[in-house]
């Protein structure tokens, strides 16, 4: 079987080829989504502490040593409460909607690649894959609108159907710069292209794309200042108004997974995912090495920005959000991949080799 | 019609990036202003009109003469007060009721006692568990006065001099 590594083999003797590779990729994406919802966990803390900073406070820091069981005590308060289900709601799909927004968010990290020749499946069309789960996602959020039966919830989910289509094409014109350079749609492949050093990432060819990339993920994820399907000063809280328990957490899971996605996604198209900076340079080998780390730090960084916009920008008006979405972003991307047109057919740039 | 350099700073999102920068430059700072309550505290005022309490002489004799000053000056009407000839002779209070539900913490009725008897210390973190308890009856109060009359004592002295 393709990918699997030997020792199962010896593990697991008795057992058919086929179902040894199922118990491996089972066990692998169990790990990845037990390292994802920690993360994202910690990304819940780290979002307080951080806010909390820039606005001169301190933040959770009772639960454990600076906070870092406060995740562990929310979950265990939202698991402790009662999951409210109104009359008036269609109750299947007041069900499911948490779990359609949760799993195509963790169904994507399938094809991110982690470190070198390192992918839960290593697939061709990874990028498809991931334009095709990000755009099911908001599924999730419009059926919760939808089940809720409440005006809210409705209007929410409204914002939310007319936001995503918006900022989904602007996103997908991003990429399609992205794989005009990289000539693969293979996330692997894509970061491979973009060896050599940081000045051969696609962020210096491609600044606008990445900037319309970057705001239309944080719009995609429905957070600050693009979050007006929650809108707690409009709409009490849009879609998940109802919720409460764990199928609110479930949401929340969604929107901050969903965030990791998209500066991991970020970092890959842009900036080398897992690829060091300074190959090349005569430095250590950790830091010239390609690792994990290095896409560790460079998540960190974008989703430190995620915070850093939450807590600094005031949220935009609904038409100034249809604005931005149709009349900057589109053509924006569109000028820019002409542009890109114009380097590839003179051999500008760091594809040509 | 916009003029080109507005086109500009709407286009490249300069004034973003000045709040982006004025954020950062908050997080760099972090002030240290935040006080950790349990552990540490601010400063309080010998002033400080907390939970109340009835004090004695030195000699155990409780120094309230039953005048009513302090009902009749309450605002908020929380002091309740009955009182008779005591078995020396003296005028005493029978019942001093202090409802803290009512009261409002404002210090008159300390300001108008011509004994010094009712006094409010600096004891603010109190609770009530059941109903009835906000009632602070004259034991209560003495029991208080009786436990904190060092403090009580070392605040008045402070606050004397201004007065």
């Amino acid at each position: 079987m393709n990918g699997v590594p030997d020792f199962v083999n010896t593990l697991l003797p008795f057992l058919p080829e086929w179902i040894q590779a199922v118990v491996f990729y089972g066990v692998v994406a169990l790990i990845l989504f037990i390292s994802v919802i920690l993360t994202m966990a910690f990304l819940t803390l780290a979002e307080r502490r951080v806010i909390g900073s820039i606005q001169a406070r301190i933040g959770p820091n009772r639960v454990g040593p600076g906070g870092l069981l406060q995740p562990f005590a929310d979950v265990l308060k939202l698991m402790l409460k009662e999951i409210v289900i109104p009359t008036a709601s269609n109750k299947f799909l007041f069900i499911i909607a948490p779990l359609l927004a949760v799993i195509p968010a963790l169904a994507a990290w399938a094809v991110v690649p982690l470190w070198p020749g390192f992918a839960v499946a290593d697939i061709n069309a990874g990028l498809l894959y991931l334009l095709a789960l990000s755009s099911a996602g908001v599924y999730g959020v419009i059926l919760a609108g939808w089940a809720t039966n409440s005006k809210y919830a409705f209007l929410g989910a409204m914002r939310a159907a007319a936001q995503m289509v918006a900022y989904e094409i602007a996103m997908g014109f991003a990429l399609v710069g992205v794989v005009m350079a990289a000539g693969s749609l293979n996330l692997g492949e894509i970061i491979e292209k973009q060896a050599g050093g940081y000045f051969s990432y696609f962020f210096w060819w491609m600044i606008p794309l990445f900037v319309v990339y970057f705001i239309s993920g944080v719009a995609e994820t429905n957070r600050a200042p693009f979050d007006v399907v929650e809108g707690e000063s409009e709409i009490v809280a849009g879609f998940h108004v109802e919720y409460s328990g764990m199928a609110f957490a479930v949401f929340f899971v969604a929107e901050y997974v969903n965030m990791i996605l998209i500066s991991a996604l970020t970092s890959i198209f842009f900036f080398g995912g897992w690829l060091s900076p300074f190959e090349g340079y005569p430095l250590p080998g950790f830091i010239t090495a390609p690792g994990f780390h290095w896409l560790f730090l460079k998540i960190s960084f974008f989703l430190f920005c995620y915070l850093w916009f939450r807590a600094t920008f005031p949220r935009y008006r609904y038409d100034q959000i249809m604005r931005l979405g149709w009349k900057v972003f589109i053509p924006v991307t569109l000028v820019w991949l002409a542009v890109l047109g114009v380097f590839f057919a003179y051999d500008i740039g760091p594809w040509s080799k | 019609m916009k003029t080109p350099a507005s086109f500009f700073k709407t286009f490249f999102l300069t004034e973003l990036i000045v709040g982006l920068y004025v954020t950062m430059r908050q997080f760099v700072a972090r002030p240290n202003i935040t006080v950790q309550y349990p552990e540490e505290k601010t400063p309080q005022s010998p002033r400080y009109r907390g939970l109340h309490a009835q004090r004695r002489y030195a000699n155990g004799q409780e120094r309230c003469i039953a005048c009513k000053l302090c009902e009749a000056v309450c605002p908020a009407l929380a002091i309740t007060i009955e009182s008779d000839v005591a078995a020396d002779g003296t005028r005493r209070t029978t019942r001093y009721d202090i409802d803290l539900f009512k009261c409002i913490f404002c210090g008159f009725c300390e300001e108008a006692c011509p004994v010094d008897a009712i006094v409010e210390t600096r004891i603010h973190e109190y609770h009530f568990e059941n109903p009835g308890e906000n009632i602070m009856t004259k034991d209560k109060l003495l029991a208080i006065g009786d436990r904190y009359e060092a403090m009580i004592a070392a605040d008045k002295a402070a606050d004397a001099k201004y007065r």
